[in-house]
């Protein structure tokens, strides 16, 4: 089989956590806003399924949404009308894998952001005519934008470096869903060495800058306004 | 305004029976976990314990309704003056102005609190006694029905707790709403209030 330009393998992984980090900020908000607030006494039960992510192999997060998006599955009735059977191995499906092997990235650093504001700014918001939805635009967004910047540069740095699930539930097909780190397991089994050392130095180097991002950005929002 | 509540807050019990005239002003005085702050909470919609709240021929609660806070026109001057840390000075007025029903008229208050210098501040920029004469400009931009002040002399220094106190004495009575102000100092408060209501132990001990 042909290899695909490592140039079309980069625009996947940038377009994979791409889509990821947008859809799981939206995702993952109303979520961790909830979890942050309620009262409700089962609401760790929830904290603790979005969590499960960082403790689950990846093998199996990705073994599991391989099989509820593969064409057997019930889950996939509804999009029979389309003409679509199965996700697996498909770019959607890689997104759908990662938005659950992300998940954590996104929702603890936003629920700590949240919880950080505590109710003080949102009852003087109420006391001014706010309303609930008014309240999170304006005072719950804004006051937790560490939150969001943590959570948007580990999502993608995650899921740029995730493998286990991007291999069970994509396949690593050229051109498809072929992704860096596939690419460097590709290049180790065909004892391709060097080439695998050019691409896994540079994962290392952009997990450290985005590392060094994070802190820096974290520092200068957490300073105070002039 | 007219208000009976009883129930708990918490641990915390409340059982209180007030009515207080436009104009005048209210002192609450007492002990720390009196429940003078849980009165003002639950006034404002923050807390919710049974009974009824009646403000200016509006009802907000009773046995059948609960208007929630921010449907209220209450204007609340918390602690500290309780601004939106992440707006300035005029970006709180603003967010208050924009929120009320029928705004009174921004430049008057603030001529009138005297804030016109720190309208561009951060509100972690200002003097206690700054962020609360904002917090009441705050509160006055939304020509609220009742105004609730919470420790408005608190956390000031000797010099500063002086100039504020002169200028509420002033400011309150003129606003033609129920004044209620909370405080630990009833010596302090008899400059301000017209009456002083006593609690103790989440009930009225004298009126």
């Amino acid at each position: 089989m042909e290899e695909t330009p490592l140039r079309l393998v980069l625009l996947t992984t940038a377009e994979l956590a791409g889509v990821t980090t947008v859809l799981l900020l939206l995702l993952a908000t109303p979520l961790a806003w909830w979890l942050a607030r309620s009262r409700a006494w089962w609401k760790e039960a929830v904290g603790a399924l979005a969590a499960l992510p960082l403790v689950l192999p990846p093998t199996v997060i990705g073994f599991y949404v391989l099989v509820a998006l593969g064409p057997d599955s019930p889950l996939m009735v509804p999009l029979h009308a389309f003409g679509v059977r199965t996700l697996a191995f498909t770019f959607t499906g890689l997104v759908i894998g990662s938005l659950f092997y992300s998940l954590p990235f996104a929702v603890q650093p936003l629920r700590t952001a949240f919880e950080g504001i505590g109710a003080r700014p949102l009852e003087i918001a109420a006391t001014m005519g706010a309303g609930p939805l008014d309240r999170f635009l304006t005072v719950g967004l804004p006051l937790a934008r560490r939150g969001f910047v943590s959570a948007a540069v580990l999502v993608f740095a995650h899921t740029v470096g995730e493998f286990g699930v991007v291999l069970m539930i994509g396949g690593a097909i050229p051109g498809r869903t072929e992704v860096l780190s596939t690419r460097i397991y590709a290049l180790v089994e065909g004892l391709r060495y060097g080439e695998a050392h050019l691409l896994a130095a540079g994962l290392v180097a952009f997990a450290f800058a985005t590392l060094l991002v994070l802190l820096l950005a974290e520092r200068r929002l957490s300073a105070p306004a002039p | 305004m007219r208000a009976r509540l009883a129930g708990r807050i918490g641990r915390f019990p409340l059982d209180v029976a007030l009515e207080a005239k436009p104009g005048e002003v209210t002192a609450l005085v007492g002990p720390s976990g009196a429940g003078k702050t849980s009165l003002l909470r639950c006034l404002a919609g923050l807390e919710r314990v049974a009974g009824e709240v009646e403000v200016a021929g509006e009802v907000w609660q009773d046995a059948t309704r609960f208007v929630p806070a921010h449907r209220r026109r209450v204007g609340y001057v918390f602690q500290g003056g309780g601004l939106l840390p992440h707006l300035s000075v005029a970006g709180n007025l603003l967010y208050a102005e924009r929120r009320a029903p029928a705004p009174g008229d921004r430049d008057e208050v603030v001529a009138r609190t005297g804030i016109a210098a720190l309208l561009d501040r951060r509100p972690e920029r200002l003097s206690g006694g700054e962020a609360q004469r904002v917090g009441l400009a705050r509160a006055l931009v939304m020509r609220p029905r009742l105004l609730l002040l919470d420790e408005p002399l608190s956390a000031l220094d000797a010099e500063a707790r002086v100039e504020l106190a002169s200028w509420l004495a002033e400011l309150l009575p003129e606003l033609g709403v129920p004044v209620l102000l909370v405080s630990h100092d009833a010596g302090e408060v008899e400059r301000l209030a017209a009456r002083t209501i006593r609690m103790r132990e989440g009930r009225i001990a004298n009126a």
